[in-house]
């Protein structure tokens, strides 16, 4: 019987038998294909609008816009200067006190915290991180710059103010809005992404390892510092990257403490500015097709190229742990 | 090397700092709730859901402003929710191990932490400018952008959970891959899509700056995505700042409705996780 079954007949056999998938299939296989190649698209337009956006203003005012730090609406000369200055400050405060609270609290999770405890409490740390910065912008204005203008500041400026070299650091009028409220808030925000990532690192760190240093009489202190943390320092330092990469784009919050003051000063207790903060808050006065309107796009731009080498960089970090 | 007094010193007193500081964290998470409790229950009232903004001074609620939020938070989800899960489906069945899917999902994680006051710069250019004005089209669609990445992470993350095994033996019935996936791996994975979709919601739920620069923000009743629209969080943001008490009131109203969903949502979801690890 099989002889006389010719090539076409067989063939239509075979077809008969998977009707569903000749056709459907491609088309599924490729909506999939074309969803993932979406996103990368999404990523190259958002540079690309941003990019071509501000371009203008690179033009108007060459590569010194970059570092120059006039920010003059009324004469329309501007400079990206202040702001870039302000982002990578305030970030790396932010970055400087949720560190070692990250590396604390990590500690206590994973090692010190009775088994029963230890999942609610990582939930609620965590919802620190699930606040909108709204939120923390609003309860950061009301309730933290009242608090550090009455009782933190004027102390620190009256101790450390006059101290050689770091005394420029606490200089200035109390005001309670500045670069270190900004930074304290924005600990606080970042603090629960990198104490998850710090637990998953040090999760992950061979069981066997840490017993081999408990069994030579080292103590939990010694097991957590001179076993784990090695063990997973490069994840580590991905996931600090990672915070700080937060950090450099908050805006929110920043906009609501920092101050938006449009000048530079080494002082934690001056108003400054953020790339983001200042895109936000000037936004409403640039009309379209405006040079002020360009020069924020452009301001975009650079914060999109900072916090992408960062998270990129963060990213390859954490991918190849240990 | 340290006497053992002392290495016991040191250890006690890192074990006390690291508990001080957990502690810590949680009095910031309990501070920040009960200043939201504390000036949200007394502002908030049946006038809050029931009357749109109004003057200073003149009573007025939040009406216009949580019915926008939730018709771009709709939009959004009915847009960046079937991309999301499509992508997250490449990423886990026909990407793996492939360079264009280690691309795929880097992009991803970068959109997934990118500033998100970039992507309403991105949106104000690509939606706002062309088509002459801010629109809740323009604020649906920055939050589309804040859904996507969520969705395509979870939806990932969740099917790599579902065992090989189960694809093979649907395979070997002889269905096709859309079959597998529709029938067999998304089923099995469905309650963490939908955990990583209600995620989305509550991230979506909270941004402020995206919404700047597309949706604008509208003190009438405006249900057109044709036009300006009013949001929860940018009401909040004019709110807060501005000098009238009775607007700082509703401000924190507004503060408290939405912290108590995000944070509902988040807890929901993470006991369906923890359920499926």
């Amino acid at each position: 019987m099989d002889a006389t079954l010719s090539g076409t007949q067989a063939d239509s056999l075979v077809a008969a038998r998977k009707p569903t998938g000749r056709v459907s299939d491609p088309v599924f296989v490729g909506l999939l294909w074309g969803c993932g190649i979406f996103v990368l698209i999404l990523l190259g337009l958002i540079i690309a609008m941003l990019f071509e956006g501000g371009l203008p203003a690179l033009r108007e005012f060459g590569i010194s816009f970059l570092w120059s730090t006039t920010w003059n609406p009324v004469t329309e000369r501007f400079g990206a200067g202040v702001m870039v200055f302000g982002t990578l400050f305030s970030a790396v405060i932010a970055v400087v006190i949720a560190l070692p609270l990250s590396f604390g609290i990590a500690f206590f999770l994973t090692e010190i915290a009775p088994g029963p405890l230890r999942r609610p409490i990582g939930v609620a740390i965590q919802l620190l991180a699930a606040v909108p910065s709204i939120i923390y912008g609003m309860w950061g204005f009301f309730v933290i710059v009242p608090l550090m203008a009455a009782y933190v500041q004027p102390p620190l400026i009256e101790w450390l103010g006059p101290l050689p070299l770091i005394g420029a650091l606490f200089q200035g009028p109390p005001l309670g809005a500045g670069m270190l409220t900004a930074g304290l808030i924005m600990a606080i925000m970042i603090l629960p992404f990198i104490t998850a990532m710090f637990v998953e690192v040090l999760e992950s760190v061979p069981p066997m390892i840490k017993e081999s240093a408990y069994g030579v009489g080292a103590t939990t202190y010694e097991v957590y510092r001179n076993v784990s943390v090695p063990y997973g320092r490069t994840a580590m330092v991905g996931a600090v990257m990672l915070g700080l990469g937060r950090a450099l784009g908050e805006t929110m919050a920043v906009t609501f403490v920092i101050g938006n003051a449009t000048r530079m000063s080494a002082s934690l207790f001056a108003p400054g500015a953020t790339i983001a903060s200042t895109i936000a808050n000037e936004f409403p006065e640039a009309s379209t097709g405006s040079l002020k309107l360009q020069a924020l796009l452009q301001l975009g731009f650079i914060l999109f190229v900072i916090s992408f080498i960062v998270l990129a960089l963060s990213r390859m970090l954490v991918r190849t742990k240990g | 090397m340290a006497s053992l007094a002392r290495r016991r010193a040191t250890d006690y007193a890192a074990k006390a700092i690291s508990t001080g500081f957990a502690a810590l964290s949680l009095v910031f998470l309990a501070w920040i709730l009960w200043t939201l409790l504390a000036r949200g229950l007394p502002a908030l009232g049946p006038h809050v859901f029931t009357q749109i903004t109004a003057p200073p001074g003149a009573g007025g609620g939040l009406l216009n402003a949580i019915v926008g939020s939730l018709i771009q938070i709709g939009v959004a989800l009915a847009i960046g929710t079937p991309v999301g899960l499509l992508c997250g489906t490449f990423l886990a069945e026909n990407g793996r191990g492939t360079h264009i899917g280690n691309c795929v999902r880097f992009v991803n994680d970068v959109l997934l932490s990118a500033p998100s006051i970039l992507i309403g710069l991105f949106v104000y250019q690509l939606l706002v400018v062309p088509f002459g004005g801010f629109s809740g089209w323009a604020g649906a669609m920055a939050l589309a952008i804040i859904v996507i990445p969520v969705v395509v992470r979870t939806t990932e993350d969740m099917l790599n959970l579902v065992p090989i095994g189960l694809r093979e033996a649907a395979f070997a019935l002889g269905a096709p891959q859309w079959k597998v996936v529709t029938f067999i791996t998304w089923r099995a994975a469905r309650a963490g899509i939908v955990t990583g979709i209600l995620l989305a919601v509550a991230r979506a739920a909270g941004e402020t700056a995206p919404l700047l620069f597309t949706s604008l923000g509208n003190n009438g009743w405006s249900i057109s995505l044709n036009a300006p629209m009013a949001s929860l969080p940018i009401a909040i943001y004019q709110y807060a700042a501005s000098p009238f008490e009775d607007w700082v009131a509703l401000a924190w109203a507004g503060a408290l409705i939405i912290t108590v969903g995000v944070l509902t949502l988040n807890i929901l979801s993470r006991l369906v996780l923890a359920k499926m690890k």
